[in-house]
């Protein structure tokens, strides 16, 4: 059936092997590896996003309990003979497979060791919370000791305080000062490259902006902390030294390039007839770029700045250094701040496999993929729109 | 061109898979746990591997938290730590291996308070300390320094030292939410250098380029320094045994010789080079 379909009787695949392309059999078989590779890059892509959501599910469906008092009920050592295995696997919050391969010291020590973790149960009004509950992940509490209610992150606590709202307010101060200050830089420099630097000199400036993505972000971090960091307290004199205002110009200096290499794309894809029009009808070079060229590639430069953010809110090394990493809800940027990926570099590694907090820094890994993913989005499918428009099909 | 570049891909592959077959021969033992006792870990590995050449030791930090969660995971043969294990860690111990890990005191730590050397304050009480880090008092006059704000620093919440000074001194409550959370003792100590109105904690050991502070058990009670003096007689509040935790099947054969070498007087022998206090000698081997 798809024989009339290819002119010359020629067919795709392994098919044509007898045919046309007997001689080169080997360009098929790469250009199905190629395409088994690509494949699998995306496929890969799409798993450690279901084994993100996978480990932030549970907290997502609220079927997390996190309350410091569920020990309570310990029975004594003396009491496991009375119960049936069934009851006791249940107390030991064993699978049945970790059951049935106990022996029984073992079993009269998990007993002893449950008896402990009661006694190092708090007595506090908060303990029988269940902390972990979107309630006390978003909402304000008054904890025990605490004069108001508030957001608080203190995971590592006799109660377990999981609020994120410092977390994500800080992941938005940060990004916000990075943009602040990568975006006037990066969209004047691409618009000096792309419209009125002499050829020569583009050839410079260009990869040398470039070469900023190089450096690594924890090279980034180090120079936030150890430099700017004295310089701006110097000249700003704010109080804490290590802050989001600190972070947030480190951070742009990574988005720069970022933002440059885009919008410099999108600034230079304007067809040159538009600037020629405007230089004809007596502008000036700075008008024609300023005026004509910049609002016709305003979606890429958008493109550009969304992708910068996207850069920004992923970034980790640079804030877990630069940062102070104090968990403050305020505005602010002076205070030092806590962002979710310093949150997650500094605390992931110490928690234990499937326990509350490990599912909870979980939830600020698929929160995170999801604000870059849709930044991402948006900035791919606004680049998408602005070059078939600019290539003519309207 | 397509050929050298397979056979590189091949061969890298096929070493990145041998490679720790060839390594896993000599007789290796991994130490993971507490930051504190990392340098002290470093140290003793150091010495031991000169004595004994056959033995490689190799030690990483991240914390007393990640050196339980190793433990419970089976990946290192030793844990330090700064803190004593919890009830939910045992627990995770004895699921994994069927038995509670062996606990060793190793060494002694008074924990020190650091201000910048501009500061004026000599001396604080528990008290005052304890008001500091929860948020309570957030002015260096309320305790008798400068008209300035008290810029706290912290430790990650993976820290032993963190847990033990949330214990000891704050009596459990949580540090104020401003308390800036650094990564090592050595970042805390190099921040309080760098900033007049600061204020740290962590191991005496890391000593230069900030004042540690005198302790006052009560309010108007005597100013205590820490020394070996203070600590060992416990005049000094602040202070903790180090530990090194173990799964009692491997605590023989090499792990086991190890240990005890830690234990005996050449490793205690050690303990003072690094700044902490070596064990009183009743509860050495």
């Amino acid at each position: 059936m798809a024989e009339p379909s290819h002119p010359g009787g020629r067919r795709p695949g392994w098919q044509a092997l007898d045919r046309g392309q007997r001689a080169r059999p080997w360009e098929w078989v790469a250009e199905q590896a190629i395409r088994v590779v690509s494949v699998t890059a995306i496929v890969l892509v799409f798993l450690i996003f279901v084994f993100v959501m996978r480990e932030a599910l549970p907290v997502l469906l609220g079927r997390v309990n996190s309350a410091a008092a569920q020990e309570r009920r310990a029975l004594p050592v003396e009491q496991m003979d009375r119960l049936d295995p069934e009851e006791l696997r249940q107390y030991l919050e064993l699978s049945r497979k970790e059951f049935a391969e106990m022996d029984r010291d073992t079993l009269r020590l998990l007993m002893e060791v449950k008896l402990e973790a009661a006694e190092e149960v708090p007595e506090d009004k908060d303990a029988p919370l269940n902390t972990a509950a979107w309630r006390y992940l978003l909402g304000p509490h008054q904890w025990t000791g605490y004069d108001r209610p508030a957001y608080i992150w203190q995971p590592v606590s006799s109660i377990h305080k999981y609020n994120i709202v410092p977390l994500i307010v800080g992941s938005l101060k940060t990004s916000v000062v990075a943009l602040l200050f990568a975006v006037p830089l990066a969209l004047a420099a691409a618009l000096y490259v792309s419209q009125l630097a002499p050829p020569r000199l583009k050839e410079w400036v260009k990869p040398g902006i470039e070469l900023l993505a190089g450096i690594p972000s924890v090279v980034l971090g180090f120079f936030g902390l150890v430099v700017l960091a004295t310089f701006l307290q110097q000249v700003c004199g704010y109080a804490s030294r290590l802050n989001a205002f600190v972070a947030g110009i480190a951070l742009g200096l990574a988005c720069i390039p970022v933002i440059f290499s885009i919008a410099e794309d999108a600034l230079t894809s304007v067809p040159r007839s538009f600037s020629e029009a405007a230089l004809a009808l007596g502008s000036s070079r700075w008008q024609a770029a300023w005026q004509v060229v910049l609002p016709a590639a305003v979606p890429g430069v958008f493109a550009a700045i969304v992708l910068g953010f996207g850069r920004a809110v992923g970034e980790t090394m640079v804030v877990l250094m630069a940062s102070g990493n104090a968990s403050l809800l305020t505005w602010s940027v002076f205070d030092s701040t806590r962002t979710m990926t310093a949150t997650i570099a500094a605390e992931l590694a110490e928690t234990v496999f499937g326990g509350h907090h490990y599912r909870i820094l979980f939830l600020l890994g698929a929160l995170l993929f999801a604000v870059t993913f849709l930044s991402n989005l948006l900035g791919e499918l606004v680049i998408q729109r602005l070059k078939r428009r600019l290539e003519g099909g309207r | 061109m397509k050929t050298p570049l397979l056979t590189f891909l091949f061969g890298s592959l096929a070493w990145a898979f041998c490679n720790p077959l060839a390594t896993a021969r000599a007789a290796t033992i991994t130490v993971k746990g507490s930051d504190t006792l990392v340098i002290l870990a470093q140290k003793w590995a150091e010495v031991y591997m000169q004595r004994k050449p056959g033995v490689k030791i190799q030690v990483t930090g991240g914390g007393s938290g990640t050196g339980f969660a190793a433990l419970q995971n089976q990946s290192t043969d030793l844990c330090n730590a700064s803190r004593k294990i919890r009830a939910k860690e045992i627990e995770g111990c004895i699921r994994a291996f069927g038995r509670r890990p062996t606990e060793y005191k190793v060494a002694l730590d008074g924990l020190s308070v650091y201000v910048n050397t501009s500061n004026p304050i000599e001396a604080l009480s528990l008290e005052e300390l304890a008001g500091i880090f929860t948020g309570r008092i957030k002015n260096w006059k309320a305790v008798g320094g400068k008209d300035e704000p008290i810029v706290v620093y912290s430790r990650e919440n993976s820290s032993g030292t963190y847990e033990f000074f949330k214990e000891h001194v704050l009596g459990g409550r949580d540090f104020t939410a401003a308390a800036q959370t650094l990564q090592g003792t050595a970042q805390v100590l190099q921040a309080v250098a760098r900033e007049t109105k600061g204020i740290g904690y962590g191991g005496a050991a890391y000593g230069a380029g900030a004042k540690h502070l005198r302790i006052r058990k009560e309010q108007g009670g005597p100013a205590i320094e820490p020394s070996e003096q203070t600590v060992l007689d416990s005049t000094y509040p602040i202070w903790r045994y180090l530990y090194i935790y173990v799964n009692p099947a491997l605590d023989r054969g090499e792990v086991g010789a190890y240990l005890k070498w830690i234990r005996s007087a050449a490793g205690q022998g050690l303990v003072k080079d690094v700044g902490y206090y070596p064990l009183p000698p009743p509860l050495r081997e």
